[in-house]
């Protein structure tokens, strides 16, 4: 029964949304099982908040390696949670969203985790240059394509490449660098996207076949009974 | 030389008094007199009514809507017309008109939603000028009506037939015992050999589902090869670290590890603590993983399933530790990051290919097998469009525009 009954549901899920699609009286059961998802993804919620709480106290009561950043994230957790749920320093009381502006829940969201998650955000400069720089060093045959592509692309998007072909008579003007970085972009980079696109589209096909028809199993913890 | 005399200079200021002050006279008259502004204003700009109201059922949809269409006024047919707006005012069963949407200039459509089946609704719409307006004749009333079958999908229906039969065809041909051919993936050829590493290494395996919940199918993907992956890791008992984002893909990836494990028969060996909930937050999330990266430098690094801008900052930090990474997303934009960071990435479809892959089954490899005919039919498809297109644009084909139009009417999406 653990897995009949998950598998029942699956499939009489699965049928009943592939109908929908054909059916105007059923279109919206979509958006109707997407609600019934975020009711049960907010039960959930309560199980990642004790896990992370468990997880953190269990590493200090153990003073395992790092411990003292639990305390900040415990504390952190705690904070957020008692601003949150008691809306405190909240200008429209109890009955207000906690998001309100002014309310100290929006207000260390807005001066401390934004700033924070900005500056993770800010280090992919970074990594894109470390990235671009092995990805276009030009081992092999792929990897000059790339790095000459790459490099039309970059200079086709600063005003030297304009003043390097700006001289190519119109009727060449594919070969002015800017237009051919479009070129580039409109063409071949499009239609390996869109292969890329029809490929993914069959796989969820298969899988969603896969799904409904039981044979896949291993996300319901595997098929051995 | 000419110097000026001592003497002058009170004649001097006078004259300057005198400047600024007719200046001011001068700006005082160039303003707008506020009366004659006035008058202005209340000039009637007069208006012509938009025409030919139309109200028509919105069509494939379960009876809740309307569609109105109008031929817009006559001054609202040149650039910089009287029109300022239009309104759109709706009657229910014949009772007052209100208005209930305001468009803007050049507007000629409106679709009125969320209706009822049982209910009559009329309409006109009012155009306005600055200071007038002109409403149209009123609609008779209507009724939005209900369709059972959505009619312009039926080549979709059709398609998406073929390609499952075809799936279910391959699937039994496979239970038969029918040799199927299906090429080797790299990245999946090489999950043994990066769990190996990691075992002769002593360092944990580090696996990261994306950061979509599990209603997206890259994290069902993404969860349908961990059970694989966490097989494998049972055998070579070593330890498996996942931190999640989500706190259903936690239970959920729980639930396939610890099967896992009691297949492998070390029951014993498993541990909630495997799988950890970090936060839903997006950069959150990734300083939690990175934090994990460095300090306990995984020897293998999984990122499978839905990934937007970390991608490159996870596989980054990853490449740092020399971990070896086998990335796979079917987020075309985050591809190329993969590609540069990682050892191995799964490209789109073969994410979801994956786990039939991996698994050996014949059932789960007959599907693969069933979407190779959706490739076929999409590439003779492209083919025939291509050349359709080609002859019929260069060369004025007719019958080439006919299968142009045909290709199109058949796959464009409604």
């Amino acid at each position: 029964m653990r897995r009949e009954v998950p598998l029942a549901i699956t499939f009489f899920v699965g049928t009943l949304l592939i109908i929908s699609v054909f059916l105007p009286p059923a279109e919206g059961l979509g958006e109707d099982f997407t609600v019934f998802f975020d009711i049960i993804a907010v039960f959930a919620f309560f199980l990642g908040g004790g896990n992370l709480v468990r997880v953190h106290l269990t590493k200090l009561s153990r003073r395992k390696e790092d411990w003292p950043y639990s305390i900040v994230t415990l504390l952190g957790f705690a904070l957020m949670l008692v601003v949150g749920l008691f809306k405190l320093g909240n200008p429209g009381g109890i009955a207000a969203s906690p998001t309100t502006d002014g309310s100290y829940f929006q207000s260390i969201f807005d001066s401390v985790l934004l700033p924070l998650g900005a500056t993770m955000y800010s280090l992919l400069a970074f990594f894109v240059a470390s990235a671009s720089y092995r990805a276009f060093r030009a081992k092999n045959r792929e990897a000059t394509i790339l790095l000459v592509a790459a490099f039309i692309i970059l200079l086709g998007r600063t005003p030297f490449g304009m003043a390097l072909t700006g001289f190519i008579p119109e009727q060449f003007d594919l070969f002015q660098v800017p237009n051919l970085a479009v070129w580039i972009m409109n063409f071949p980079n499009l239609a390996g996207q869109r292969a890329i696109m029809i490929g993914i589209g069959l796989g969820v096909v298969s899988m969603s076949l896969r799904l409904i028809l039981g044979i896949e199993r291993t996300y319901l913890g595997g098929d051995e009974r | 030389m000419r110097c000026r005399q001592p003497g002058h200079t009170p004649l001097l200021l006078l004259a300057l008094i005198l400047l600024f002050v007719s200046t001011d006279v001068c700006v005082a008259q160039s303003e707008p007199d506020p009366a004659g502004s006035l008058m202005a204003d209340t000039a009637r700009v007069t208006v012509a009514p938009p025409t030919s109201v139309i109200v028509t059922d919105h069509k494939y949809d379960n009876g809740d809507a309307l569609e109105l269409s109008w031929v817009p006024s006559i001054d609202d047919r040149i650039p910089g017309g009287k029109v300022v707006r239009y309104q759109v005012y709706r009657s229910v069963n014949e009772g007052e008109y209100l208005p209930i949407q305001e468009l803007l200039p050049g507007s000629n459509f409106f679709l009125d939603e969320s209706l009822h089946r049982d209910s009559v609704y009329s309409y006109y719409v009012t155009a306005y000028s600055r200071n007038d307006s002109a409403m149209s004749v009123a609609t008779a009333p209507v009724s939005p009506q209900r369709e059972w079958l959505h009619v312009d999908r039926a080549w979709l229906f059709v398609i998406a037939l073929i390609i499952s039969l075809a799936v279910f065809y391959f699937i039994r041909a496979a239970r038969k015992g029918e040799d199927l051919f299906i090429r080797k993936i790299a990245g999946l050829e090489a999950v043994d050999e990066a769990i190996g590493r990691a075992t002769e290494m002593g360092r944990p395996i580090l696996y990261i589902p994306g950061i979509l919940d599990m209603d997206d199918v890259q994290t069902l993907a993404a969860i349908t090869i961990l059970g694989r992956v966490a097989r494998t890791v049972a055998d070579y008992e070593i330890q498996v670290r996942m931190p999640v984002s989500r706190s259903l893909v936690m239970t959920a990836a729980r639930e396939t590890i610890k099967t896992a494990y009691q297949t492998a028969g070390r029951p014993d060996s498993y541990s909630d603590d495997m799988v950890q909930y970090v936060t839903d937050e997006q950069f959150g999330y990734v300083a939690a993983v990175d934090g994990i990266m460095v300090r306990e430098k995984p020897a293998t690094v999984f990122l499978l399933g839905a990934f937007f801008a970390e991608s490159l900052i996870l596989a980054e930090t990853g490449n740092s530790i020399n971990a070896i990474q086998i990335a796979g997303t079917a987020r075309p934009a985050q591809l190329p990051f993969f590609i540069a960071a990682c050892d191995f990435t799964l490209i789109g479809e073969e994410l979801f290919a994956a786990s039939a892959y991996l698994s050996g089954e014949p059932k789960q490899l007959g599907s693969l097998k069933g979407q190779d005919v959706g490739k076929f039919i999409a590439m003779v498809v492209i083919i025939i469009g291509v050349i359709a297109a080609t002859l019929a644009q260069a060369w004025e084909v007719p019958f080439m525009q006919q299968v142009y139009d045909a290709l199109t009417f058949v796959f464009s999406t409604q």
